[in-house]
């Protein structure tokens, strides 16, 4: 069974309107990553732009489910006519490993965006990912090397903030988003529709990156991972002491510590972070880096210096933080050396390769250590040694004790719940989706944002589509003519505006009444309202005017009421006129008229007379 | 008038101008100076295009103006202005009024009415802000005259309807700074305008404009800063502004509640959405807390840094900002602060972590759990653990300043402060450590914590190891383990940075006196003695053993058992270290030693010191006896200034003292010998000798009397008169000696010339003090004076030896406090194995690492002087920024110098 796409489409249409106000619908599918971890991959539907945001791959298969089954996008067209662009929005294989099966295998021209530390690494993990399927296990099918260049090709690099143009309409703009090196949110728009896509992200700073960070850009929808949406972690400063302190001790009493790491992300930190602690306490012990990939990944480490954190950042001119005093390259010999060492070696899960090696070695001296910064999956030696197995049985029915000190450190980059409603609160969005985290913990945290912020929240499932409705504002032209006539008497005060709304070619304007008169070729019509209100008043018709006219002074301060010569009354430009009923000289003929335009303060004038005078003093 | 101008005018300049100046003629002009403003106008006239104009008008800005033309021209600028059709050059002009009213002298108010004049028919919005600046510049200038301010506020207000933000904030900043403040004048003043500043500025806190709403708020604040009472009810309004899109205007709105919860901290405001209601202070105090966690991170260190002054906050708000409560998968969780604080009091000691040690407990309540708190929840938590190191350090000088006014907070904040010794960023750690330092009488360290802190001291940052050693002076600790902890932790230290040893011995001393009873269980460990075996005299020079004896002894001032665990040698190495390191080691009343305790006599009042009334016995045998032969004299003169040398020695806080007295003293006895009668009789030939003997004497006394008037910091006038008075004789002594070495009269004259001008300024400079100087050389000289300005020079010189040799000799008062200043280089080191190579012609940076004890402003005064070896001498002035001033009368320099030098050999 292929594995299902999860595609957010955000399409407008547009209702006719049943008010003044435009309605838009927007009805969102999605298909990728919704409440799983593993894969990351979004399609966006914004105002009739189609986005794909990530092309992740799924570490847990071998077969065809580990891409999405991207034909569930077109059904039978080409990607390219159907998808505007491509974001991956950092390098890890779950958010970008599919991106050479898509664009060359499947076949998509469109541009990719990414941000420029991306595309220098993801070529090198996708590399490494396919030497390991392809050479070790011997599987055919899978892309090759050269299809991973074409598909570079193809990549748009971006720098953070910078606002690129896809077409006309579509414009994207990257954000800072911790996490891992050249990490980005990208934020969508479309007119004044917005979507903003976290990717993973993280809100506390840590040895090497900052904090992310994403201005108030209220977007319509946020789509934001969760992955520690239960979870509220303690102060990173307490575990770095810990594991300083560990290392520490154990290199002082002489013994060996190894540190299984994966090559890129969590080991360039603890190198960091071993690194500065080395150079503070002036310590001599070697720190050993098993090398490969990471020498080349450090390379890019110490090039994009703009992506890191206050304190590199700040000192790379005296010194670029990545250029390691202390730690240099691993070779297999070392291992046997005497005197305390600190070995940083891959994989992270003791699983296989070089840190299972070294591990055999030091298992047995009690001196020795092994921190693991990480989780580790059920069935490896990592995770044996770690629910506190000591005697492991290796391959040959070998039994190894493992003596050395075991010790977990959980270095994660994620944001955790805390960190999310930060982001919510600073970006200040209408809707939330959340992606990327488990459906139970989605639950609460979904709870817990319809509560604090008041704003919609939705958790899709892979394969479902999320429509969300919002309220695009219209842009109306307006005549300059018009507006300085309207807003010339008072700016501040809120008032009611005349014009004639044209709608033609899709656009819409705002024009004077004569004007689109004029435009229209048509003869203007007034509209004229007269209403005559019996009053009962036995006095002679001037007085009785006189007391019309004092009575409305007193009652419409705002309004200019005049009193004429000829015995009229106007009110602005509505005219009152008094005469003495045909038939009854007590009963006396108010008549009122007024024009359309006038409409709102000739019927409160008329209710108001109608109300009768109030009992005159006099 | 103006035709008197007129002519004055045509008379200096070229007929072109003339024909300009024509319709001129109807203007009416006062011209105080015409000259300059006639320059100007005639500049003005020539220009033929805007561009021109600017250009005249930016050269005379450049030169200042004299107060009396200030006038004249501004009148030449304002008319220019009323013809300016081009706003740049009227731009220009308004901006060149505001910098000419500023001129020092001149009163702005004959401008004033011209100035307001040219606001009513400006169309530019640009020059009316700037006609308003230079308003404003006018009102600041004009401060008492209320009329005027009254007449700029409302002139302010009439312009605040203006669409251009320009305007409508200088119109706020002009309200804000000259807006009537008191309310008396408010009354009385029947304008419409200014009947309430307060509102009209508070109306446009709502502005469209960012710039304007920041501008308000600004005008608020300085309405404040002036004294006007805010009303409590913008606290609403500026609540609303906390949410604010634009960075400023929330930076300011900061501002504006922390004023606000200044002036009214106990009255009650509603909590919106429920029916409570709080302590404006509290509630505000939540306000600022949020915005902590601002997305700017300029708001976020203006918060935090305003946090810190708000100090009636309630305790129970301002516990909850160090509240953060964790949870895994729906999970309570401890934080690690709490797992530690557990065991700790479980009396278990740490047994590494196990995976799932931190395992989540108890369920949570869904309901229960606030993600984004309203409140002050975890403010600190936030702000300690921000990105930018600015805010941190202004989180961390916060919570030291809300720890010093509140012990419980500064119990709990206690551990978030020992992380942050773990900052990546040197200036956070030793800020913290500072932090930590200044709290510590509220606290004591519980032993994981201790464990912490003293990790720090291998930092390689000697900075940072200081302010350890001075935060460990001044803590609490809990236990004897913690001390013990303490102490090998400093030993460690001690061996990988042996120049920590003076730091650290300081350190110990107080540790040990301020915890006896922790340190006695431990001293038969600390000594290594053993009940039956003796055990080998360890190593007195040993600086980790001197350490531990300081600890030790330190601990026994207070705890009289201690001693009866000392071994026979303990007592001996006090003896020694009693001696050697007095400051370090106090008094030790010890039984059956009375050897060692007889020093510390009981008829001694306690605030007397021996030593001191050494000094003082000294000097009055010294004074007393003037009388005697000279012989005498001299004898009692070398022991004197022997026993001073010592005592300073011996003494470090008198050692100032000691060495200024036996430097006189020295004087002295030089001059006594110099002038020894039977050496000055003897015949011609064996002068040589005498001469050679005198004039090295005078010069050595030149010498010492510069460094006594500017190597002591504490030296008052009457010391300094003393000092001149003796350098007065050194040059007569030197006078005298030249007039018998020399042949020829003439460079005599010269010579005696100079002399008595010198007697003549030291008389003009110390007039006041020639009273106490009765029977003095320079006394007897002025009553001789007359006589001495006309005798020939070898009379002069006559008369000089007889004064010089029986004048008495004058006393020096000793003032209060006097201390000698000194440098110690502690890097580089003198004797250093591998020398210094660098490449000829090329610069190499020497790192230079000094402490300056007793100097008075360092900055001005310090310089680092390089010899190299060919005897080149170089003199660097280090930057300001490079001394430190870690405590009163102490400074550190620590610069980088550069050396380079050309190839050169010895040969």
């Amino acid at each position: 069974m292929p594995l299902a796409l999860l595609v957010i489409c955000l399409t407008f249409t547009t209702s006719s309107p049943p008010g003044p106000a435009l309605t838009a619908r927007v009805p969102a599918s999605l298909g990728g990553a919704g409440q799983d971890v593993g894969r990351s991959c979004i399609l966006v539907s914004i105002a009739g732009k189609n986005v794909m945001l990530d092309c992740g791959m799924h570490m847990g298969y071998n077969d065809d489910r580990r891409f999405p089954d991207f034909s569930y996008i077109t059904q039978n067209g080409r990607l390219t006519d159907f998808l505007d662009c491509v974001i991956i929005s950092h390098f890890h294989l779950d958010h970008c490993g599919a991106l050479p099966y898509f664009s060359e295998m499947v076949g998509y021209d469109g541009p990719i965006y990414m941000t420029h530390p991306t595309k220098a690494i993801c070529p090198i993990l996708l590399e490494d990912y396919r030497k390991i399927t392809v050479d070790k296990k011997g599987e055919t099918n899978f892309f090759t090397s050269q299809m991973i260049k074409d598909c570079m090709k193809k990549v748009v690099a971006v720098h953070l903030h910078q606002t690129v143009q896809v077409d006309e309409e579509l414009e994207i703009k990257a954000y800072y988003a911790g996490h891992v090196l050249g990490a980005a949110m990208f934020q969508i728009k479309v007119g004044c529709e917005s979507v903003v896509y976290t990717g993973d992200y993280n809100m506390t700073p840590d040895r090497h990156l900052g904090a992310a960070w994403i201005d108030k850009c209220r977007p319509d929808l946020l789509i934001t991972e969760s992955t520690y949406a239960t979870t509220i972690r303690d102060s990173k400063r307490c575990r770095e002491r810990d594991f300083l302190k560990k290392v520490h001790e154990t290199v002082e009493r002489g013994g060996k510590v190894l540190i299984p790491v994966f090559a890129l992300g969590r080991a360039q930190e603890l190198c960091i972070l071993l690194e500065t602690f080395w150079e503070r306490m002036n310590l001599k012990a070697p720190i050993y880096f098993s090398t490969g990939l990471t020498e080349k990944a450090n390379h890019y480490y110490k090039l994009f210096i703009t992506w890191t954190n206050q304190k590199i950042r700040k000192t790379f001119v005296q010194r670029n933080m990545f250029e390691f005093k202390h730690i240099k390259a691993f070779d297999r010999a070392f291992a046997d050396n005497p005197g305390p060492m600190v070995v940083f070696a891959t994989p992270g899960m003791l699983h296989a390769g070089q840190s299972l090696q070294i591990f055999r070695k030091w298992a047995g001296n009690e001196k020795n250590m092994v921190i693991m910064p990480g989780y580790c999956v059920q069935g490896t030696v990592g995770h044996k040694i770690l629910s506190g197995q000591r005697k492991l049985e290796m391959e040959g029915r070998q039994i190894l004790e493992v003596k050395m000190q075991v010790e977990y450190m959980s270095f994660s980059a994620h944001a955790d719940a805390k960190g999310i409603m930060q982001l919510i609160r600073q970006a200040e969005p209408r809707n939330v989706l959340l992606v990327h985290g488990e459906a139970k913990k989605m639950e609460f945290l979904k709870q817990k944002i319809e509560q604090e912020f008041h704003v919609n929240c939705y958790m899709p499932a892979n394969g479902e589509t999320t429509t969300i409705f919002t309220n695009p504002s219209i842009p109306v032209d307006i005549s300059l003519g018009l507006l300085k006539r309207e807003t010339a008497i008072d700016a501040k005060k809120p008032k009611l505006m005349h014009g004639t709304l044209i709608m033609k070619d899709n656009s819409f304007r705002l024009v004077s009444p004569e004007q689109a008169l004029k435009e229209l070729g048509l003869a203007e019509h007034q509209l004229r309202f007269t209403c005559r209100v019996h009053i009962q008043d036995p006095r002679k018709e001037h007085e009785t005017v006189l007391r019309v006219y004092n009575h409305l002074k007193g009652v419409l301060k705002d309004y200019s009421v005049q009193h004429l010569p000829d015995g009229s009354i106007t009110v602005e430009s509505i005219l009152i006129q008094a005469t003495a009923h045909l038939e009854d000289q007590g009963t006396k003929v108010l008549l009122v008229s007024w024009t359309y335009q006038d409409e709102e303060l000739g019927s409160y004038l008329t209710s108001l007379l109608k109300k009768g005078l109030p009992q005159s003093t006099s | 008038m103006a035709a008197h101008l007129k002519k004055r005018v045509y008379e200096e300049f070229t007929k072109v101008v003339q024909q300009q100046h024509e319709d001129l003629s109807a203007k009416k002009l006062r011209l105080t100076k015409p000259s300059k403003s006639a320059a100007l106008h005639v500049d003005l006239c020539k220009a033929t295009s805007p561009a021109d104009a600017l250009q005249y008008l930016l050269q005379f800005a450049r030169k200042p103006v004299e107060v009396e033309s200030v006038e004249g021209v501004v009148r030449i600028l304002l008319e220019h202005y009323y013809k300016e059709n081009d706003a740049s050059v009227r731009l220009k002009i308004a901006s060149l009024l505001g910098l000419l009213s500023k001129t020092p002298g001149f009163s702005p108010d004959c401008i004033m009415d011209d100035a307001i004049n040219t606001l009513q028919n400006e169309k530019s919005h640009q020059v009316l802000a700037q006609l308003l600046d230079t308003l404003l510049v006018i009102g600041t200038k004009l401060t008492e005259n209320p009329s005027v301010r009254m007449r700029l506020v409302e002139v302010a207000c009439k312009h605040l309807t203006d669409s251009s933000h320009g305007v409508r904030n200088k119109c706020l900043q002009l309200i804000g700074c000259l807006g009537p403040v008191e309310k008396g004048v408010a009354k009385e003043a029947e304008s419409q305008a200014a009947k309430d500043v307060q509102k009209i500025i508070g109306d446009h806190f709502n502005d469209q404009d960012p710039r304007v709403r920041t501008a308000a708020i600004k005008a608020m604040l300085q309405l404040h800063e002036r004294g006007l009472k805010l009303q409590q009810a913008i606290y609403g309004q500026a609540c609303k502004l906390l949410a604010d899109d634009y960075e400023q205007v929330r930076s300011a709105a900061v501002q504006l509640i922390w004023v606000l919860s200044q002036l009214y901290p106990e009255s009650i405001v509603p909590i919106p959405s429920s029916n409570e209601e709080i302590r404006l202070v509290d509630d505000a105090f939540g306000k600022i807390c949020h915005m902590v966690s601002d997305g700017s991170w300029v708001v976020r260190v203006q918060a935090a840094k305003l946090l810190g002054s708000m100090q009636q906050v309630s305790s129970h708000f301002l516990e909850q900002t160090l509240d953060k409560k964790l949870m895994s998968d729906l999970r309570r969780k401890r934080t690690a602060h709490e797992r530690a604080k557990e065991l700790y009091s479980s009396g278990e000691f740490s047994s590494g972590r196990k995976w799932g040690d931190d395992a989540p407990k108890e369920e949570i309540d869904t309901g229960a759990v606030n993600l984004i708190e309203s409140g002050a929840c975890g403010a600190f938590v936030h702000g300690l653990e921000d990105e930018m190191y600015e805010v941190r350090i202004a989180a961390v000088e916060a919570l030291c300043m809300l720890a010093q006014s509140s012990p419980s907070f500064a119990e709990k904040c206690l551990d978030f402060l020992v992380d942050m010794f773990n900052d990546e960023i040197e200036e956070v750690r030793l800020q913290s450590i500072h932090t930590m330092r200044k709290i510590s009488n509220n606290i004591t360290l519980r032993e994981d914590q201790l464990d912490t802190v003293l990790a720090v001291l291998e930092d390689s940052s000697r900075d940072i190891r200081e302010a350890l050693h001075e935060l460990l002076c001044c803590t609490n600790v809990s236990t004897k383990e913690g001390i013990h902890l303490a102490l090998v932790e400093l030993l460690k230290n001690l061996t990988k940075y042996p120049t920590d040893r003076e730091s650290i011995w300081k350190c110990l001393k107080f540790l040990g006196s301020r915890h006896p009873t922790l340190v006695l269980p431990l001293v038969p460990e600390l000594l290594s003695t053993h009940p039956f075996f003796d055990t080998p005299e360890p190593d007195m020079d040993d600086p980790a053993y001197i350490a531990v004896l300081v600890l030790i002894f330190n601990a026994a001032k207070s705890c009289p058992t201690m001693p009866a665990l000392f071994s026979d040698h303990t007592f001996r190495h006090y003896a020694y270290l009693r001696d050697s390191l007095s400051h370090l080691v106090p008094p030790l009343r010890l039984p059956g030693r009375k050897l060692v305790s007889s020093p510390v006599s009981p008829s001694i009042t306690p605030h007397e010191d021996p030593s001191q009334q050494f000094l003082h016995q000294s000097l009055e045998r010294v004074y007393n006896l003037q009388h005697l032969d000279p012989q005498g004299i001299q004898e009692l003169l070398e022991f004197t200034i022997r026993d001073l040398q010592r005592l300073g020695e011996l003494q470090s806080e008198l050692a100032g003292m000691a060495d200024f007295t036996a430097t006189y003293l020295q004087c002295q006895l030089l001059l006594i010998k110099a002038l020894q009668e039977k050496l000055w009789n003897v015949a011609a030939p064996l002068y040589l000798k005498q001469n050679a003997l005198a004039s090295a004497a005078a010069k050595q006394i030149l010498e010492e009397t510069y460094k006594m008037e500017f190597m002591y910091s504490g030296v008052e006038s009457r010391q300094v008169v003393i000092i001149h008075h003796m350098r007065l004789q050194a040059k007569a002594l030197q006078l005298i000696v030249t007039a018998r070495t020399t042949r020829g009269v003439e460079p005599l004259f010269g010579m005696c010339e100079k002399f008595l001008q010198e007697v003549d300024s030291f008389q003009r400079c110390f007039i006041s003090e020639l009273p106490q100087m009765q029977g003095s050389f320079v006394d007897k000289l002025l009553d001789l004076m007359p006589r001495l300005v006309t005798s020939k020079p070898s009379e002069v010189v006559k008369i000089l030896q007889t004064t010089l040799r029986q004048s008495t000799f004058l006393h020096l008062p000793l003032p209060e406090q006097l201390h000698r200043a000194s440098a110690n280089i502690i890097e580089p080191t003198g004797e250093s194995d591998n020398p210094l190579r660098f490449t000829s012609g090329l610069v190499v940076a020497l790192d230079v690492d000094a402490t300056l004890e007793h100097v008075q402003d360092p900055q001005g005064t310090v310089k680092v002087q390089v010899l190299y070896p060919d005897g080149q001498a170089q003199l660097i002035h280090p930057k300001p920024a490079d001394f430190r001033n870690p405590g009163p009368g102490r400074h550190r320099l620590i610069t980088q110098v550069y050396l380079s030098h050309t190839a050169w050999t010895d040969i």
